[in-house]
């Protein structure tokens, strides 16, 4: 009796497994910020995810979608629980960094493949990196460098630099200051999530600064290019792009105007697949796609790529297709790195209007196929 | 540091301190008046920055925005208080804390669903915006002078609503023996109600006027509502006068702790490890304020022991 019930389980269990075999789909997981103040920049990178495997017409991949609310210890819940109960294979979608690292090292050292849409933190780009880990957007230095490659280039010779007070905000200033010939006027910390920055463009305005850099993620970057425009101070402004992405432009309005970012990807990237995402998005939510976007997007097609050369149950052979990154990116040519993080192209773009929209627009090269600083530290 | 920077910090310091006042005073009149802890005053805060967006964005007025960030919120708090709150009175502030943490994440998600995820734009009317010249050759914005001067108005009126006013007589009463006042023949609920949705209208006009000059998006209210709360402890819970005093206290502290401690450290540290040190200690130091005074006087500075 116990050894037919027994002998049943097992027939059932391998007609489970068999069944789920021949459906042959790969299950992502992916835990992203889609509730509170930080959202904007989850929901645009899950529906450039989303567009792109709609676009493929594939029914190859099932995609689990989770809030995390920008807060680590949730992340590291649904990480949990999406791994052991939901069996993903893959695990993507987190923005932010402090999430990323409470995350990724264990994932990947459960052997499930991470593919990052956004944060790129350093410690996962040297001594931390692991074969399961892409990274598909950017190292976290990597924008601020170019930003620095352009006010050296621009001839700024005193710069104010200005960033928040966490791993991200000195990881912000240490790749300006990596790329920034000349001298500082004054170098300053403000607090995480600060919304008045009145001290400190008083500071700026006494420094006899010939320029500002900020890296001043999200609503702080609205608060900061206002005040700073009401101000009348005027001195010319350099940043990364996440102050001025599409999500957030048409908050801060005309006090953007004519200001310098730097960024891997634009909507005016003169590619066919750029073109393709651009007009999609737009036709499928009604509005511009940001970098957060077009991130998302890539990432879908690079695992939508890997899937058609290997089976996800061969590990091995799976990651080595990922590697070969062989998609056609919205950022034109996209290759990775010895460390599995982009090796690519970041442009100079400013801030113009079309029409009632304001909207970037790619001026030239900051650096050309860039390495990350931290790819020689990575043993793999 | 020159005197032009310093003057320029001293303005910046009571610009924010007048900016906190507007958001403490609804609260400690709520806590004074009813014994209510209300999380959500961050959310109405919210709402009235939203409503003068909004406004803002179709008319194009600057005035009819604040006067709709005012409606908004007012409006929004005495529903809230006549769906809500008014069953939490007789409860412990536990439940008070936990009703009104809901209502946080309700009126958040709520606010999402109706403007969506992304930022709003709202942006200072063209004949506030730019820099003015003062006496003494002070460059300062026009906007944050005339939020000085609002936020010193809405103060004056506030004391003399509470000084002279019948209303004001009945929120003192109210505040002193609420059982005492309603067997006078005052209609405590609808009072509780009027000074609920009165608190709800400052915080909104707080938020127009804010959000003119910072990002319009969903959350904005709660790290001002942490700032709220020190400034009412610091003040004494309950009395405008503290509430007034303490907003300027914190906005001050916050202000010139952040600009004059790094320079401090700089004396004896090199600069990047000054700045760093620096901006985290000044991040502290309306907690270590907020500490002494709590010390000092358990119940605040104006507060009744």
């Amino acid at each position: 009796m116990k050894l037919t019930k027994l002998a049943m389980l097992a027939t059932t269990a391998l007609l489970a497994a068999g069944a789920a075999m021949a459906e042959g789909k790969v299950k992502v997981g992916m835990i992203t910020t889609l509730s509170g103040g930080g959202a904007g920049l989850g929901i645009d990178a899950r529906d450039g995810f989303m567009l792109a495997l709609k676009l493929s017409g594939s029914d190859a991949v099932e995609v689990v979608i989770e809030d995390d609310q920008q807060k680590p210890e949730i992340a590291v819940q649904l990480a949990d629980k999406m791994i052991q109960a939901e069996n993903v294979d893959v695990l993507t979608g987190i923005i932010w960094s402090n999430l990323a690292m409470a995350v990724v090292p264990s994932a990947v050292a459960q052997d499930k493949i991470y593919l990052s849409v956004n944060a790129g933190p350093s410690a996962l780009a040297g001594k931390g990196c692991h074969p399961n880990y892409f990274n598909v957007a950017w190292q976290n230095d990597n924008l601020h460098e170019a930003a620095g490659a352009h006010a050296t280039k621009a001839g700024y010779a005193k710069t104010f630099i200005l960033a928040p007070n966490y791993p991200a905000g000195t990881d912000a200033l240490t790749g300006f200051k990596r790329f920034y010939k000349g001298e500082l006027a004054g170098e300053i910390y403000t607090t995480l999530g600060q919304t008045d920055y009145a001290a400190e463009i008083a500071q700026i305005r006494a420094s006899g600064a010939d320029s500002v850099f900020f890296f001043l993620p999200g609503g702080m970057g609205i608060s900061f290019m206002k005040q700073y425009a009401d101000s009348g101070v005027g001195l010319p402004v350099v940043g990364p792009a996440f102050s001025f992405d599409q999500g957030i432009l048409q908050a801060v309005g005309a006090a953007a105007l004519g200001v310098v970012n730097t960024s891997q990807w634009g909507k005016d990237l003169d590619n066919a697949a750029n073109q393709t995402f651009v007009a999609a998005f737009q036709q499928e939510y009604g509005r511009l796609p940001s970098l957060y976007a077009s991130q998302g997007y890539d990432t879908a097609n690079l695992l939508l790529s890997a899937i058609g050369k290997a089976d996800i149950a061969d590990k091995d052979a799976f990651r080595a297709a990922l590697k070969e990154a062989d998609f056609a990116s919205t950022r034109g040519d996209f290759k990775f790195g010895t460390n599995n993080h982009p090796v690519q192209d970041i442009y100079v773009r400013e801030v113009i209007q079309e029409g009632d929209i304001f909207t970037n627009k790619i001026i030239g090269v900051a650096l050309e196929d860039h390495v990350d600083a931290y790819a020689a530290e990575c043993k793999m | 540091m020159t005197f032009l920077l310093f003057a320029e910090q001293m303005l910046n310091g009571l610009q924010f301190g007048i900016m906190l006042f507007l958001m403490a005073a609804g609260l400690t009149l709520v806590f004074g008046v009813m014994g209510l802890i209300n999380l959500a005053h961050g959310s109405l805060y919210m709402i009235g920055a939203f409503a003068a967006a909004a406004v803002a964005g179709a008319t194009g007025s600057f005035v009819l925005a604040l006067i709709a960030s005012l409606a908004a919120a007012a409006a929004a708090g005495a529903l809230i208080e006549l769906t809500v709150i008014r069953r939490l009175y007789k409860r412990d502030h536990l439940d008070q804390v936990l009703a009104t943490f809901a209502l946080i994440l309700i009126l958040s998600e709520g606010t999402r669903w109706v403007f969506g995820s992304f930022p709003l734009y709202l942006d200072v009317p063209s004949y506030l915006s730019g820099p003015v010249t003062l006496p003494g050759g002070i460059q300062y914005p026009l906007y944050r002078l005339f939020i000085i001067c609002a936020g010193l108005l809405v103060a004056g009126g506030l004391f003399a609503l509470i000084a002279r006013t019948r209303i004001g007589i009945q929120i003192r009463a109210g505040e002193a023996d609420r059982e005492m006042i309603a067997a006078l023949g005052v209609d405590i609920s609808r009072l509780y109600t009027l000074v609920f949705a009165l608190g709800a209208a400052l915080a909104g006009l707080a938020g127009a006027l804010v959000g003119a000059i910072q990002s319009v998006q969903v959350g904005m209210g709660e790290p001002v509502l942490i700032l709220a709360f020190v400034v009412i402890v610091i003040g004494g819970i309950g009395s405008i006068k503290g509430a007034l005093v303490g907003a300027l206290l914190v906005g001050m502290t916050d202000t010139m702790g952040g600009v004059l401690l790094p320079r401090f450290f700089a004396l004896f540290l090199d600069p990047s490890a000054a700045t760093t040190i620096g901006a985290s200690l000044g991040s502290m130091l309306i907690y270590i304020l907020m500490a002494v005074v709590l010390i000092v006087r358990p119940s605040g500075l104006y507060g009744s022991a």
